[in-house]
């Protein structure tokens, strides 16, 4: 796969440039902060009334990865939905989306802080799932080793002479991964604030997302 | 009305007689609309506040009875202080109020359930005002409303919003009377339209505009450079003037121009003279003490921007001087009016051209000036998003009867036209979202009540749209702070954008001091001193203004005529070398120059578009020259041309602007382009698609917030004939892209071009190469820069990229 590879505790992986990790030992495809149904949840809330074209967009892009890695393992790292009731008003045809999407595949739901709780959709759910050398959270703990977490939506900024490039971007270092957040209507943590700064080692990198995934040293305020 | 006579003694007690346009006015105080045009000094305000004062003069009158609306919220305070002079002298029983955003809660609170006589205000508190359930009790009894400075109001979307309010007060009040006082404009009747109830005649008054204004350039033994924008080369006779005279406004055309200008007049100011500067990045504390020092006459000299344009009273102003060519002649005027701040003495000016092509703009402009003609853009019709908005604050008052409602916006002049399926349109945003795909029924903003009406489905959903009221958009700033002193006042703001563009250690300037960036804090920038330093060039804040279309016909004119008096003779020989060696560019033809230079081949368009305009033909060729495999590398736009560089020589560049194919590619671009992605915010914000503060909102909660960037791409791809995708673009057009000016000089033109293939650069080529801003062709460069970028910062951190 096109992408950034690296190895975290021993483990071979992929950094793609869609902000989604492919680990080709596992056969396993990991999405973070899908944020599916924040149109209708931001509505529901009295909110701005958004465009409700994100989940669509979102599984779309989802679906291209699974095409082009022929995943059989799906982990979605928390988050994947906007809160519970999103997840249940989720139109008719986009819950049989992803029925179709998950034919055939082992399913994971990793619960977040907007998800807790059983999902309704079909898939196992987990509070966490370790495989490994490596386990999946959806927030990242401090002093671990071999750690796959979302939650945080890590951007990071490069200066071109003048102008700024600011992308969802992985955070990695020798014990972690801190991934984008993977949902279209997903904002972002700049890389050098506090709690990403804290968590990373002083020699982690940043991999860039767009249309191709870039290692940079990673962003620090000093 | 007559004056009364406990007023007659006390004019006659201060010495005081009232111009003829303030009885005039007095005469026509129960007109519905009345519009008075009249210059600086003139005692406009006065004209305006007259009949309420003589109509409250018995106190017989409870409730609001006059209301004002200004641009400025420091304007309705100095008024305050000004009408608080006769009330008080002549004992009338009159209470007057302001009502800004910087009025505390209690006081609004207060106001609202007993309203002053008289209530000074901005648009944006009234629109806020409307909004209010209680609204009909506030404004029972209102008689009259006075517009100031409404030249100001009527060119932006806070003039459309102020006259949508006015609509719905005509229908509170039926009988009210409104005034409109104005500044010297070029089409006094389009002003007039919009302030009036439509179809409502609204007459103008126009005033003595008093004494021709004594203005001249400033040229002195040195010229100008040939490029540039900045004119530190006339920081000596800047000084002299400053010098000779008591106290000069020294206006810029952009914040930067004006920081680098200040910086350079204090590096030669060795009489330590009294110099501060003023402009919109300042923060207000900072700006407060400049005019505070300005009032008391204790400074010699200010150097601002647009932000000392409008009419505060300013006390001994007696030199105005203009840096940089004025690219529009009314705002020349308008400034030129803040010296001599007496009706009948003329305003002293001087122009200091830039470079050497603004000599000839300056000439042109000081023409225009002598000759008493104005420019001006035609007035957009009514634009969608401020009526969206609108339709949301009334929403918040009560339900929404849309046939009634829209009968009442067709009443406010811009919207005059507005068709029913427009409003719809509109109705249909503020109700569902207005989207192709419908979706959560059950969630809409706005509930058809089945009886036609519409109301607010959730009433806790008004305080959000109160909040996100207004139409000024404020571009993502950041507040600049001394490093370690976090409690002490900010030195300023500067853009989101050019902070991004910081790596500590850069020097910039603000508030005339060098500064060193230390880092981002909890969004603010950080920042020591470090005078010793030259600053990296400041380029946060100010548009650069593109010269109007009456000033580029001038200019056009004076080369077609051959009328060159006023310019120093190296202009004239410059120009009578143009045209030996090339041609003067003229109004019925488009000049293009091709010459080969270095091992580049160029191609100079003299379109005479204005700077936005230039800039946009810029891309839009080379795009073209990409398609036709001419190898474009980049190019660089001003005001009056475009010079393109690229490998392969152009032969035929009449087929480069073929209107068909260049339109068919100015649709694909726009749509990819950065300025619609700024105007389809701005847009979405005023139609309260993005909310501009949510009450609540967590400070370090940045993930859960996401770019509007964002929503354009997904309706750009999902919904692209959305209303706001619709408006943003009409936007982007009359905007900072300008193709409505690419149009026009196309149908000037007519397909009449004159190529000259030259055997090397022209006269008026060779000052391009010295102008910044050159624009590299990216095609694939963004890529290319990013990855080699990144390959490099690896390199230095000693990583290694093992992909």
């Amino acid at each position: 796969m096109e992408g950034y590879q690296f190895s975290l505790t021993g483990a071979t992986m992929v950094a793609l440039p869609s902000g989604a990790l492919w680990w080709a030992a596992q056969n396993l495809l990991c999405v973070s902060d899908l944020h599916l149904g924040k149109s209708e949840r931001m509505a529901r809330r009295g909110g701005a009334m958004l465009p409700p074209y994100e989940t669509t967009d979102t599984i779309l892009r989802l679906e291209a990865d699974l095409r082009a890695t022929g995943a059989t393992t799906v982990v979605c790292l928390g988050d994947s939905f906007d809160d519970l009731e999103a997840e249940r008003g989720l139109p008719e045809n986009e819950k049989l989306w992803l029925t179709r999407l998950q034919a055939g595949r082992s399913w994971i739901w990793v619960e977040g802080n907007h998800d807790p709780g059983p999902v309704e959709i079909a898939g196992s759910h987990l509070a966490e799932l370790p495989l490994p050398p490596v386990v999946f959270r959806h927030e990242a703990k401090t002093g671990v080793s071999g750690e796959i977490s979302g939650h945080y939506h890590p951007k990071a900024r490069l200066n071109l002479r003048g102008s700024s490039y600011v992308r969802p971007a992985f955070l990695i270092d020798i014990d972690r991964v801190i991934m984008p957040a993977y949902g279209t209507y997903t904002g972002g943590l700049h890389a050098h604030t506090a709690p990403l700064c804290d968590l990373m080692r002083p020699d982690a990198i940043a991999v860039i997302t767009g249309s191709k995934a870039l290692a940079i040293p990673m962003p620090r305020d000093k | 009305m007559e004056i009364s006579s406990k007023f007659d003694h006390w004019l006659t007690s201060r010495n005081w007689t009232l111009h003829p346009h303030q009885r005039e006015l007095l005469s026509y105080a129960a007109r519905p609309a009345q519009l008075l045009i009249a210059p600086t000094g003139a005692g406009k305000t006065l004209s305006g506040f007259l009949p309420t004062l003589l109509e409250l003069e018995d106190g017989t009158h409870t409730g609001l009875h006059t209301l004002y609306v200004s641009p400025l919220k420091a304007l309705a305070a100095d008024i305050k202080r000004n009408l608080q002079t006769p009330i008080d002298e002549m004992d009338l029983p009159i209470r007057v109020e302001d009502r800004t955003g910087d009025t505390s809660n209690t006081q609004k609170k207060r106001q609202r359930a007993e309203p002053p006589h008289i209530l000074l205000t901005t648009p944006e508190s009234l629109a806020l005002l409307i909004s209010y359930p209680d609204a009909p009790k506030i404004f029972s009894g209102l008689k009259r409303i006075v517009i100031d400075e409404i030249h100001a109001l009527a060119e932006s979307k806070r003039g459309d919003q102020l006259m949508l309010a006015l609509s719905r007060l005509q229908s509170l009040c039926p009988d009210l009377r409104r005034v409109g006082l104005s500044a010297t404009v070029d089409d006094p009747d389009a002003i007039a339209k919009t302030m009036a109830a439509h179809p409502d005649s609204c007459p103008i008054l126009f005033a003595d505009p008093g004494p021709a204004p004594d203005i001249q350039m400033l040229i002195g033994e040195t010229p100008p450079p040939w490029a540039g924008a900045g004119a530190a080369y006339s920081v000596p006779m800047v000084l002299e003037q400053i010098e000779k005279h008591k106290t000069t406004l020294i206006f810029h055309n952009t914040r930067a121009q004006a920081e680098l200008f200040f910086h350079a007049l204090w590096l030669e100011n060795e009489a330590s003279l009294p110099i501060a500067i003023h402009h919109g990045s300042l923060d207000r504390e900072q700006r407060q003490k400049v005019e505070t020092a300005m009032t008391q006459g204790a400074l010699r000299a200010v150097v601002c921007t647009g932000s000392l344009d409008l009419g505060i009273d300013w006390g001994d102003v007696d030199l105005v001087i203009q840096i940089g060519a004025p690219k529009n002649i009314k705002r020349l005027v308008q400034r030129i009016g803040r010296a001599n701040h007496q009706y009948n003495a003329p305003s002293k000016a001087m122009i200091v051209p830039a470079n050497r092509f603004e000599i000839i703009e300056c000439q042109a402009a000081l023409d225009a000036v002598l000759a008493g003609e104005l420019d001006g853009e035609t007035l957009p019709v009514g634009p969608l998003d401020v009526l969206c908005q609108h339709i949301l604050l009334l929403s918040c008052a009560g339900p929404i009867d849309p046939i009634a409602l829209f009968n009442e916006v067709r009443r406010a002049g811009a919207y005059s036209g507005l068709s029913r399926a427009e409003f719809d349109d509109c109705l249909d945003f503020c109700a569902t979202g207005g989207y192709a795909l419908r979706r959560y029924e059950q969630w809409h903003r706005l509930k058809d009540m089945g009886d036609g009406t519409y109301t607010l489905r959730d009433p806790r959903t008004a305080s959000r749209i109160r909040m996100n009221a207004g139409t000024i958009q404020d571009t993502d700033t950041l507040k600049v702070r001394m490093q370690r002193r976090r409690g002490g006042a900010p030195l300023g703001e500067v853009e989101e954008a050019f902070a991004a563009t910081l790596t500590p250690g850069d020097t910039f300037l603000i508030g005339g001091q060098v500064v060193r960036f230390e880092g981002l804090r909890e969004l603010v920038v950080e920042v020591s001193k470090r005078a010793n330093k030259e600053p990296k060039i400041a380029v946060f804040g100010g548009t650069k203004f593109a010269t109007s279309t009456q000033l580029s016909e001038r200019i056009l004119h004076k080369f077609e005529t051959g009328d060159f008096r006023g310019l120093p003779d190296y202009t004239t020989d410059w120009l009578e070398l143009q045209k030996t060696m090339s041609v003067l560019p003229q109004r019925q033809t488009l000049l293009i120059e091709t010459f080969p230079r270095h091992d580049r081949h160029h191609l100079c368009v003299f379109g005479f578009a204005g700077r936005n305009a230039q800039q946009t033909l810029g891309l839009l060729l080379t795009k073209r020259m990409e398609e036709e495999g001419l190898a474009p590398l980049g190019f660089v736009s001003t005001d009056y041309a475009t010079l393109i560089w690229g490998l392969d020589p152009v032969r035929d560049p009449a087929t480069l602007l073929d209107h068909q194919k260049l339109e068919g590619g100015f649709e694909n671009w726009l749509a990819g382009n950065a300025v619609m992605k700024r105007s389809f915010r701005a847009v979405a914000t005023i139609a309260g698609l993005i909310e501009r503060n949510l009450p609540g909102q967590r400070k370090s909660g940045r993930q859960a917030t996401f770019s509007s960037d964002i929503l354009y791409d997904t309706l750009l791809k999902y919904d692209p004939d959305h209303l706001l995708m619709r408006i943003a673009q009409i936007e982007a057009m009359r905007g900072l892209v300008d193709f409505g000016r690419i149009r026009n000089m196309l149908n000037r033109v007519e397909g009449k071009i004159v190529h000259k293939a030259l055997p090397h650069l022209s006269p008026f080529s060779a000052p391009l190469f010295l102008e910044a801003g050159r624009i590299p062709v990216k095609g694939q460069a963004i890529e290319r820069l990013v990855a080699n970028e990144a390959a490099q910062l690896m390199a230095e951190a000693g990583l290694k990229i093992d992909a």
